[in-house]
C-alpha cells in the first residue's frame, strides 16, 4: 500500500492542494446476477490501449478521453502512453493483466467462476485535475456503453 | 475513479475500485473498494503471476455480496488467503 510520503515532492504538493471529487448521494446499483452468469468489464486508469490507437496526451487539465479495449485484445500487445510520473509503469508494462486483466478474467471465465467478459473495456488516463468533461462526457459514454452491452460488474483499476 | 464508478453504478453496473493508495480512495470513496498491499501501479499485485492477480480479482469480487449503501471498503490480505 502506497502512502502520501512514497509520492514525488511535485506530487505531494499536488495532493494536498488538490480537491478531490466526491459524489454525494453515492448511486448504489441494485443487486443484479450471481457472479458465475454476470457479464464482467475493466475500467482502468493507466493509459493503456491498443498500438493502433493515439496515445494519450499531457494537456492542461489532463486528457479526459478514454480508449476502448475489445473483449479479444491480448494484454501483451497493449501500450501504456499515461504521461504521470506519480507512479511506477514498469509492472503494467510488462504485464498489463495488472490494470487490463483480461487474461484473468478469461480463467475466471474457463473455470465458471463470472459469466462472460464484456465486449469491450475502457481505459482512461488518471491524473485530470479539470474533471468537469470526464463527469459531463467521458465517463457517461462509457457507462452508457457498457450497460448497453449488458455489463453486470465492473473492476475499476486506477494506478 | 469515484466518479467514473458513480456513472456506472448511475446505469445499474455494480463496481468494486482496487486501490492501492488509501489517502486518495479515502477521499473519494467510490461505492465499493479494496485496499491491496501493493505499490502505486500495480492493483492487481504482480506482473506475470497470475494465481496472485486472479486472487485479488476474487477477493475484490467478495465486495459484491456486500448489501450497501456504500461505501464498503475491504482490505485483501495475501497472508490470509493461500
Amino acid at each position: 500500500m502506497a502512502t502520501v510520503s512514497d509520492l514525488s515532492l511535485k506530487n505531494r504538493l499536488w495532493y494536498h492542494r488538490y480537491t478531490f471529487r466526491r459524489v454525494d448521494p453515492l448511486p448504489w446499483a441494485a443487486p443484479g446476477p450471481p457472479l458465475t452468469e454476470s457479464r464482467v468489464g475493466v475500467v482502468t486508469s493507466a493509459g493503456v490501449h491498443l498500438p493502433v490507437d493515439p496515445p494519450f496526451e499531457r494537456v492542461k487539465g489532463g486528457d479526459f478521453s478514454f480508449r476502448w479495449i475489445p473483449e479479444d485484445a491480448a494484454p501483451s500487445e497493449m501500450k501504456c502512453t499515461h504521461p504521470s510520473s506519480a507512479w511506477d509503469r514498469s509492472g503494467v508494462e510488462e504485464d498489463a493483466n495488472l490494470a487490463v486483466p483480461l487474461d484473468r478474467l478469461r480463467d475466471l471465465q474457463d473455470a465458471g467462476e463470472i459469466g462472460d467478459l464484456a465486449p469491450r473495456h475502457a481505459s482512461f488516463q488518471g491524473s485530470i485535475t479539470a474533471p468537469l468533461r470526464l463527469i459531463r462526457q467521458t465517463a457517461p459514454e462509457v457507462a452508457q456503453g457498457m450497460a448497453e452491452d449488458g455489463v453486470d460488474v465492473v473492476i475499476l483499476t486506477p494506478v | 475513479m469515484g466518479l467514473i464508478a458513480a456513472a456506472l453504478e448511475d446505469r445499474g453496473i455494480r463496481t468494486v475500485c482496487l486501490s492501492t493508495m488509501e489517502a486518495i480512495m479515502g477521499k473519494v470513496a467510490p461505492p465499493r473498494w479494496l485496499d491491496v498491499p501493493y505499490p502505486m501501479g500495480f492493483p492487481l499485485g504482480r506482473p506475470l503471476q497470475p494465481v496472485l492477480q486472479k486472487r485479488v480479482l476474487r477477493s475484490a469480487f467478495r465486495l459484491l455480496e456486500e448489501r450497501g449503501p456504500g461505501p464498503i471498503r475491504g482490505e485483501y490480505d495475501p497472508e490470509n488467503d493461500r
